[in-house]
């Protein structure tokens, strides 16, 4: 074994993991859509979309550049992107998605999935090509100088190996890891989370118990854009990006969650986290193009194997 | 002769649509009309699949793809002619149906969706890969016929109008036999269509094969008008979601659905690219998103349904109220005197061993007994003693740990469901599961298919059960509009109408007022009497010690007592196993 593989092994190893960290974030996003609410929703790449080009022009035209400057700026203006997001979510349910979903829904076909699903892909066209109307199709980019440094790690092995962690990627990891604690302390630990779990639980016994679980939606609608969007302003720190982004990013997020299990935030984030991995090591031995060839395989391995996903169980009764 | 007069308004929009394409002869538009065509089509094949059994997809854009992928190549590599290599791309597109089907079927809901999903887009990154990024058809100068390739645009639009005519035929085709009705009975209820007989998992197979079939040809033909073939126009997801869209758009589940919806929203999308794309472009995306939210949001299940439903509540004629409903519904005589008839004919059922558990949860454990040719055993223990458990591994619903189930001395364990419907097990369900859409004669048509050969023969079986039943005055009316009492018939009708050897009633009496009860127990007698073997699950014992022949008592899974009525319901461990310790004590001291 030579020490060039390792290295290579090593770095794609770490890529993924970096990669993995921000699919995580994005999948716990939609995992909290998905998994509360049982809505199929196509528009959250368009979500994620708009949270990079909030955190943008947030950053360009408001002053946040001038304000704390190129390092510190584009990470303070996507956490004021974030909020802006949860608003979006959130009104996009009540005026929106509440019509298709929920107790009203009962006697349509299919329980009304068709109708959500057709609803959130109105929505992903309007907001992809309202995008492009606003924003122009020029790649854009919120450019950090962290972008173009990197921490050393190593070398091990003697010197023959070490890896190199490029800073923005690495604080975009960061980020994700300590928004997604945040949001599992919310979940987990707060009368609002469990209002939430409940709602998704049994959303029928959660009426009974007092829980306006309209309300428990759009709030889950809300946070779930938001933290999607959240994700999406991290990327945008690493990557450039355009208004039909959200198009490539949606069948990652779906993959994380399935793989997860639906209804699991934690698995979501170790969904998000596998695809990155699978993505990254799949350079190794595949050619590039097929990297996104290696997600759906493993995600349709998975699904067949387990379809409940990692950390999901499945309950069936005749 | 009916079917020509009911395909009259279809061919009269085809004829006009001929004629309208024979009129434009501005290219583009008339592009826009075989667009049109070619978009209807692949509606429909989606609308086989997902508009009748249910199954979302979102990956129809595999299909497409290799259709359209097979015949450039087949054109380049080969020099084979479209009107061969349209055919062969039947044949790839059902293939792929079946392939795609048999390990994505195991899925439901939306895990079967978005598994969907990840065909196309790894087909995608595929032929990307393989170097075929741009494929152009070869001109054929010398014999444009032979490849399909027109100089006046008009004949593409004929050539599709004839395509869509045969799959309106096909799909009409399906929607009035079996197939179609096994297909809507999966859609409303996976496992009561199961439990009748029917073969879910070929049924959806062969829906998914033709399906896969006409999207195969149709994204043949759009590779032959378009001459140009790339990964996105064929497998992307915007592809998938065109046959989505149109369907939903039109109305699922309707031959109407993917033809109106391609007939509003292609038109609509093309003029605003023409009109409005080089000015601001995404316009007509923004617009065409807009009127898709519209329409969903004021007409969830598309157009069709909307309009229909809206006809008929302006034209129906005032509903006739017919008093003479007592002729039809089952005489009804007080349960006489029960004659006990001696248990003695020949084992149907025997039960040796049964054992099954969840997690540490022992559901049923070593349960052991026989049913005997014309008697009607009562299976009673309270709530949580593993009753309904028990019937889902004697109709193959649950596989057991341990144990046999011998039907006719034939161990049926492992087999599933449809199959043990075949052999001659009916059931019903505690919680009733009905097709909610469909009338009570075809609810329990659907359970005839099992025994009978043709549609009449089906047809005759299902108004035979459901005058066994005492429907006969309620049988033309939609299921979602029954009483309690008329849907435990009506179950008990599906069931009967498979001529099923042994019925299976899972507390058939629940929810029942006292008369209620009675009537339906009295049709239970009748079909003894008429030599159906009954096993019967209640937890009230009142009604069951009229009715059966013998008790098994279930207690926490296991047989606590297996003897008559009279003897039962005198043993102090089943008295204390209701009513608790006390009681039971107490009763013995007496």
């Amino acid at each position: 074994m030579t020490s060039q593989f390792v290295e290579n092994m090593l770095q794609a190893l770490a890529a993924g993991i970096l990669a993995g960290a921000i699919y995580g974030l994005m999948c716990v996003g939609l995992g909290l859509i998905f998994g509360v609410m049982r809505v199929i929703n196509f528009a959250q790449g368009d979500f994620m979309m708009l949270g990079m080009y909030a955190a943008y022009y947030l950053f360009l035209s408001f002053g946040i550049q001038a304000l704390f400057g190129n390092v510190i700026g584009p990470y303070v203006a996507i956490l004021l992107a974030t909020p802006l997001l949860f608003l979006f979510g959130y009104f996009i349910h009540k005026f929106l998605i509440s019509r298709v979903t929920g107790q009203r829904t009962v006697q349509l076909e299919g329980e009304g999935h068709f109708a959500q699903l057709i609803l959130t892909l109105g929505v992903a066209l309007v907001l992809q090509n309202g995008g492009l109307i606003v924003f122009g199709s020029v790649l854009a980019s919120i450019r950090t100088p962290l972008s173009s440094s990197a921490w050393e790690l190593g070398p091990f092995w003697g010197d023959y190996v070490s890896i190199f962690v490029n800073k923005s990627r690495g604080i975009a990891a960061l980020f994700s890891v300590v928004a997604m604690v945040g949001l599992w302390l919310l979940i987990a630990r707060t009368r609002l989370g469990k209002a939430l779990r409940a709602s998704a639980d049994n959303p029928v016994a959660a009426t009974y118990m007092g829980i306006n679980i309209d309300r428990s939606y759009r709030i889950a609608f809300g946070l779930g854009a938001a933290v999607t969007a959240m994700a999406g302003g991290l990327l945008a720190t690493n990557y450039p990006f355009h208004p039909y982004i959200g198009i490539e990013y949606v069948i990652v997020m779906y993959a994380g969650v399935v793989l997860g299990g639906m209804g699991s935030i934690t698995g979501a984030f170790w969904g998000g986290m596998t695809i990155g991995l699978v993505q990254q090591l799949s350079t190794l031995v595949l050619p590039t193009q097929l990297q996104n060839a290696a997600i759906f395989v493993v995600f349709l391995l998975i699904i067949f194997l387990r379809p409940q996903g990692f950390f999901g169980r499945m309950v069936e009764r005749t | 002769m009916q079917t020509l007069r009911s395909l009259g308004p279809i061919l009269l929009a085809a004829a006009i649509y001929a004629a309208i394409t024979l009129v434009v002869t501005n290219s583009y538009y008339q592009l826009t009309l075989t667009l049109v065509l070619v978009w209807a089509i692949f509606g429909l094949s989606w609308n086989i699949l997902s508009g009748y059994t249910g199954l979302v997809s979102f990956g129809h854009a595999a299909f497409f793809g290799l259709g359209a992928y097979a015949t450039a190549l087949g054109q380049i590599y080969f020099d084979l002619s479209p009107w061969v290599l349209i055919p062969i791309s039947v044949v790839i597109g059902g293939l792929a149906g079946v392939l795609i089907g048999l390990p994505t079927f195991r899925l439901r809901g939306h895990y079967f969706a978005l598994a969907m999903l990840a065909y196309p887009l790894a087909l995608l990154y595929v032929f990307e890969w393989l170097g075929y990024q741009e494929l152009t058809l070869p001109i054929k100068r010398e014999t444009p016929f032979a490849y399909m390739q027109f100089s006046d645009p008009r004949m593409y639009t004929m050539v599709a109008l004839v395509m869509l005519l045969v799959v309106v035929l096909i799909t009409r085709a399906v929607e009035r036999s079996r197939f179609g009705m096994a297909l809507l009975a999966i859609k409303q209820n996976e496992a009561a269509a199961e439990a009748a007989g029917i073969n879910t998992l070929y049924w959806k197979l062969c829906s998914i094969a033709l399906s896969g079939a006409i999207a195969g040809a149709v994204g043949a033909f759009y590779a032959v008008v378009l001459l140009v073939v790339t990964p996105p126009s064929v497998f992307g997801m915007l592809v998938s979601a065109q046959a989505l869209t149109v369907s939903m758009f039109g109305g699922i589940g309707t031959v109407w659905g993917p033809l109106i919806g391609a007939a509003v929203l292609i038109p609509v999308s093309e003029v605003l690219h023409a009109e409005l794309g080089a000015k601001i472009p995404g316009i007509q995306g923004v617009i065409f998103g807009l009127a898709i939210m519209a329409v969903i949001l004021m007409a969830p299940e598309g157009v069709y349904w909307k309009v229909r439903d809206w006809w008929r509540k302006r034209h129906a004629p005032a509903p006739a109220i017919t008093p003479t409903l007592p002729e039809h519904v089952v005489p009804f005589s007080p349960a006489p005197a029960r004659q006990r008839r001696p248990v003695t004919g020949p084992v149907l059922l025997s039960v040796k061993g049964l054992s099954k558990s969840f997690g540490g949860l022992k559901a049923v454990q070593d349960v052991s007994f026989d049913v005997h040719e014309g008697m009607i055993l009562g299976i009673i223990g309270p709530n949580g003693a593993g009753k309904t458990t028990l019937f889902n591994l004697l109709n193959g619903f649950l596989k057991p740990d341990a144990g046999e189930v011998m039907l006719d001395g034939k161990n049926m364990v492992g087999r599933r469901p449809h199959e043990l419907c075949v052999a001659g097990v009916g059931r019903t369900f505690q919680v009733m599961r009905p097709f909610p859409r469909m009338s009570v004669r075809d609810n329990v048509r659907v359970g005839a298919y099992v025994r009978a050969a043709s549609e009449e023969e089906a047809q005759r079986l299902a108004d035979d059960a459901v005058a066994r039943a005492g429907l006969s005055s309620v049988a033309h009316k939609v299921a979602a509009e029954l009483t309690t009492k008329e849907l435990r018939l009506m179950e008990l009708a599906r069931a009967l109408a498979g001529k099923p050897r042994l019925l299976l009633l899972d507390e058939t009496l629940a929810g029942l007022g006292h008369g209620e009860a009675d009537e339906v127990v009295a049709v239970v007698q009748r079909l003894a009497r008429e030599g159906v073997t009954i096993v019967i699950i209640e937890h009230t014992m009142q009604a069951m010690v009229r009715l059966v022949d013998h008790f098994l008592v279930l207690d926490h899974g296991a047989v606590l007592v297996d003897g008559e009525p009279e003897e039962v319901t005198r043993n102090p461990r089943v008295i204390e196993a209701y009513l608790g310790k006390k009681w039971g004590a107490a009763h013995a001291r007496a």
